[in-house]
């Protein structure tokens, strides 16, 4: 499976993911700069963290305007698997993409620590590999984390299972304790704690390794013949 | 030409955490009759004189650029100026 990485100006996760992809998960992986005209060669995209266009007027506002973004929405309408990461996320809902937007985080710090969040459900591409409940540990680090959506949104959320991970405590002040959520088809995921950044033992722990792994399966279950 | 001063600012049913460190802020320093403070973002725009209605063209660019209108409202004000 061929991964690319996103990388904006001011993107500062991107050699987390790709490490997290080439080394520990073992996979394909190549740096693709914003103003790249194609992803069609790639089978998974990657939006890493970071402060892309320096958070200059809201984070991710300047950046879903890039070139790239065009060949995003068209991924994630062919259904290729989509994950953003913290400014990814955030480039994402402000892309539309997903539903909702960021606000500061209740207590206005910057929050960089490792979380538990619950595994609300392992029935997503990007789930399939952890027990459906399970709790894990995901650093974060941001200042906007605060997931916000209107009642409406937040009840079809609930209702179509988009809810994938939760904070067992909320740091950041989000909106029902959401860490990150997935589009109604399942293919583009969103969230503020870091996997890539849990991806060996050495690094304080291993419990991202699932997602790519989950990722890499559920893909060559549906592209590989005797996978 | 115009100039375009642009607000923008938290939806009322959004919660504005900084408005809300300033304003307790205001209080400890003794002005209780402030009751709430909201921030939120100033911007001045220069536009020249085109075929596009000005409304028009100020509304597009608030609502896909300037303000997210998940959170946040605009209003702006036009001045028509002299071009330098």
């Amino acid at each position: 499976m061929k991964f690319a990485v996103i990388v904006f100006p001011g993107s500062n996760c991107d050699v987390d993911m790709f490490h997290a992809i080439q080394d520990e998960l073992g996979e394909e992986v190549e740096y693709v700069w914003h103003d790249t005209e194609s992803l069609a060669e790639y089978d998974g995209i990657l939006l890493p963290g970071g402060f892309s266009y320096g958070d200059y007027l809201r984070s991710g506002a300047i950046a879903r305007f890039s070139n790239v973004m065009k060949e995003v929405v068209k991924a994630a309408e062919a259904g290729k698997p989509i994950l953003g990461v913290c400014n990814g996320f955030q480039i994402l809902l402000e892309a539309g993409l997903l539903p909702g937007a960021m606000r500061r985080n209740e207590s206005l710090s910057f929050i960089c620590k490792p979380v538990e969040l619950k595994v609300e459900t392992n029935r997503t591409i990007f789930t399939a590999e952890y027990e459906q409940g399970q709790t894990i540990t995901i650093p974060v680090a941001h200042g906007e984390g605060n997931y916000y959506c209107d009642e409406q949104t937040l009840a079809q959320l609930k209702e179509n299972n988009q809810i994938v991970f939760t904070y067992q405590q909320n740091p950041n002040g989000s909106l029902e304790d959401i860490a990150g959520i997935i589009n109604e088809k399942g293919n583009v995921l969103g969230m503020m704690p870091h996997p890539e950044r849990a991806v060996d033992e050495l690094l304080g722990g291993a419990d991202g390794l699932k997602l790519f792994q989950s990722i890499v399966k559920t893909w060559r279950e549906a592209n590989v013949v005797n996978a | 030409m115009f100039k375009v001063k642009v607000y923008v600012t938290l939806r009322e049913s959004v919660l504005d955490p900084q408005g809300k460190a300033v304003t307790q802020s205001l209080n400890s320093l003794n002005y209780q009759e402030v009751t709430d403070v909201r921030i939120g973002k100033y911007m001045e725009l220069m536009i020249e004189k085109s075929d596009r209605d000005l409304d028009e063209v100020v509304n597009e660019i608030c609502t896909k650029l300037l303000a997210n209108p998940v959170i946040e409202d605009y209003r702006y004000e036009v001045e028509e100026c002299v071009a330098q």
